[in-house]
């Protein structure tokens, strides 16, 4: 009775697991196809990843990303900050209530809505100031700022909701001025979240296809973009070795992370025990 | 005896009307919107005191204490630190130091800096610092862990760590909230006693908030109770216990037994009053200045109950009644008697020899105290 079900779960589990990662199993396997035909094995080979790094459309498409992800999440960090901050500490005002709605809608909103509505923005910009002077890598990277400081503000405002207030003001009450319970107390205890806000943000503009499609000009087009348009005109084998890459990155982060988590988690069991046994 | 009373006065400045409060708290209220956490409270504090302010959760003590502090801005009225108006005086600013309730050591930094905090605001010189510290961590048995982090240390350390960083700046006002609420009991009354040696050595005048009836009774020079946003009654501890000047003061400290009466006869030196609890009149050698037939109510400590089984020899200040439950504490027997009104009073009795007559459940027994020991009380 109870090896049927557990048979049970297991095939199910077995299912699962197969419906998640054959498709990018077989992703990785044909990257290393020597055949041009993405269906048909023809033996093994690397030569799409050699391809991959001699095609410059790529590789400029990727460092544009990069470069768009790493801006717009500082930016989107120093901003959602600031959001943070208001949403935890301002705890009555007028209209707290619409503002923090605000901040976070962008959460909940339709892609193809915000990537539309961006883009009808800065074409009213451009005929109203004359600037951003076209589209490209800058309405790209203000598009992303927009909605990735949202993410970020909801980070910063839980951490500091959690923060014991009378940290700040035991940092006063010892002689600290404001600036400086802010850099050596605030801050640090903050900090955590300011950094996992910046890879959440980072991310996010690295993955974004809809909103990027929208508001990018000629010339300014995303890893997300180029790949999707290459898929259109049918799926080359070097597409698989670049999302081969991509997931080895991935991996390797995630890795990394939890071996960290892993790492402090078992630090801070220590301590408890230490601490017990001192007292 | 006469050297006796000159000690007593220097020892108790708030007997001495020409003696120089060092916080003189005037009429300050505090009101959070339309609710009022502190109703206009006047409270002088002296050099050297260790003063208790004592109430029930939610009456306003912390909120009085952040007013000291400078976390909150009163209302109205004005608090004076050793004669200054502390109105618009930042926290930073203010020679005052105090110790949190949750302790808000800064999690990420290591015990020493946590202590070597203040001083580095102070612009202190390093070699200084380090020494200070040292010498502060060894005053609160803490050297060894000055590398650990706050989250590795027990609570009972954590606790230290908090007092170590309040005293470092030698303020000469030390204010506490709730400083061993997060403690057993054991570590707890070790600590009292710490806390006490420490500020006797120190030399610093100590406002503690606290909960706790019997943490007052035993840290402090002097107990301020509050309820509801008002002190209702400021004495040593010896004044509070003995003569609370409210019920909410005398059912707040230790335990009562209130008997409700009209006063039948009130004469300068004592008063009689005829309760329906006791068939006998109550009969208390103090008089009190009320009419002939109010109404009022007579506490009489526990401790001041005796037991016998045969009638005592007295008129007044004696029930009938029987056993209702005994607990044996050891050092005490505590016995609930349900008198012939239905009426429960509680007596606990001192076991002074191993063979000290004990009473039995259900036994018929008589209930005495002596004049001096009742008191009236007019609210
Ligand atoms: N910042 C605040 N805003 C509104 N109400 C407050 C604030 N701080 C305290 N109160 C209220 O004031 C009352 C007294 O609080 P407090 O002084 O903390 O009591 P306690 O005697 O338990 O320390 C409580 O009812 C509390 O809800
Ligand atoms: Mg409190």
């Amino acid at each position: 009775m109870f090896n049927k079900r557990f048979n049970f779960i297991l095939t199910m589990m077995a299912f699962g697991y197969a419906f998640l990662y054959i498709p990018i199993v077989s992703l990785i396997v044909f990257s290393f196809n020597k055949s041009k035909l993405v269906t048909v094995w023809g033996g093994f080979s690397t030569k799409w990843y050699g391809e991959l790094f001699r095609n410059e459309q790529i590789i400029e498409a990727a460092l544009l990303s990069l470069r768009i992800a790493v801006v717009s999440a500082c930016f989107a960090v120093a901003f959602g900050m600031l959001a943070g901050f208001v949403l935890a500490r301002m705890k009555r005002f007028r209209g707290r209530m619409l503002f923090s709605g605000m901040t976070t809608a962008p959460l909940v909103m339709p892609e193809v809505i915000t990537g539309l509505s961006l883009l009808l923005f800065f074409i009213a910009l451009q005929d109203l100031v004359g600037w951003p002077g076209g589209r490209g890598i800058t309405t790209i990277t203000i598009a992303h700022i927009t909605f990735s400081m949202a993410y970020v503000a909801v980070v910063v405002q839980s951490r500091l909701s959690d923060m014991d207030p009378s940290l700040e003001e035991a940092a006063m009450d010892l002689g600290a001025r404001p600036v400086t319970v802010f850099f050596a107390v605030t801050l640090p205890i903050v900090a955590p979240a300011l950094v996992s806000g910046w890879l959440l943000a980072f991310t996010l503009s690295i993955d974004d296809l809809v909103i990027a499609s929208f508001v990018s000009g000629p010339g300014s087009s995303t890893l997300p973009m180029v790949i999707f348009s290459k898929v259109k005109l049918g799926v080359s084998p070097d597409v698989n070795a670049l999302a081969t890459i991509i997931i080895a990155i991935v991996a390797t982060g995630v890795v990394l992370a939890m071996v960290a988590m892993k790492k402090q988690e078992s630090r801070h069991k220590r301590d408890i025990q230490i601490a017990a046994v001192a007292n | 005896m006469a050297s006796d009373n000159t000690k007593d006065k220097s020892k108790s400045p708030w007997n001495d009307p020409y003696a120089d409060p060092y916080i003189s708290i005037e009429n300050i209220t505090k009101k959070f919107g339309d609710f009022t956490a502190v109703d206009n409270v006047s409270l002088k504090i002296y050099k050297n005191e260790l003063f208790c302010l004592l109430g029930g959760s939610g009456c306003g003590k912390s909120t009085l204490l952040r007013m000291l502090a400078g976390f909150e801005n009163p209302t109205s009225g004005r608090i004076l630190l050793d004669g200054q108006d502390m109105a618009g005086i930042y926290p930073y600013d203010r020679p005052v130091n105090m110790m949190f309730q949750s302790y808000a050591l800064f999690p990420h930094m290591t015990i020493e800096k946590n202590v070597a905090f203040g001083l580095h605001q102070d612009g202190m010189h390093k070699g200084e610092i380090r020494k200070r510290v040292a010498d502060m961590l060894e005053l609160v048995k803490l050297e060894d862990f000055a590398k650990r982090k706050p989250h590795q240390l027990s609570g009972g350390q954590r606790q230290r760590v908090a007092l170590a960083r309040s005293l470092i700046k030698q303020p000469k006002l030390l204010l506490l909230d709730e400083p061993l609420g997060a403690l057993d009991k054991k570590l707890r009354e070790n600590t009292q006693f710490e806390l006490m040696n420490l500020q006797e050595e120190l030399g610093i005048t100590f406002v503690v908030v606290t909960h706790d009836q019997e943490e007052a009774m035993t840290l402090s020079s002097r107990i301020g109770i509050m309820d509801s946003g008002k002190i209702v009654q400021v004495g040593t501890p010896n004044e509070i216990y003995e003569y609370p000047g409210t019920r909410y003061v005398a059912d707040f400290i230790g335990s009562i037994n209130l008997f409700d009466g009209n006063v039948v006869e009130d004469e300068a030196d004592h008063v009689r009053i005829q309760s329906e609890d006791t068939d006998a009149t109550l009969y208390i050698d103090h008089g009190v200045a009320v009419t002939e037939g109010s109404r009022v109510g007579v506490a009489v400590r526990p401790e001041k109950m005796k037991l016998t089984r045969n009638r005592p020899d007295q008129a007044d200040n004696v029930a009938e009644g029987i056993i209702d439950e005994v607990a044996y504490m050891g050092n005490l027997s505590v016995y609930r008697v349900r008198l012939k009104s239905g009426k429960i009073v509680k007596a606990t009795l001192p076991n002074l020899d191993r063979d000290t007559e004990q009473f039995d459940w259900d036994e018929q027994v008589y209930v005495s105290w002596k004049p001096k020991s009742g008191l009236v009380l007019l609210s």
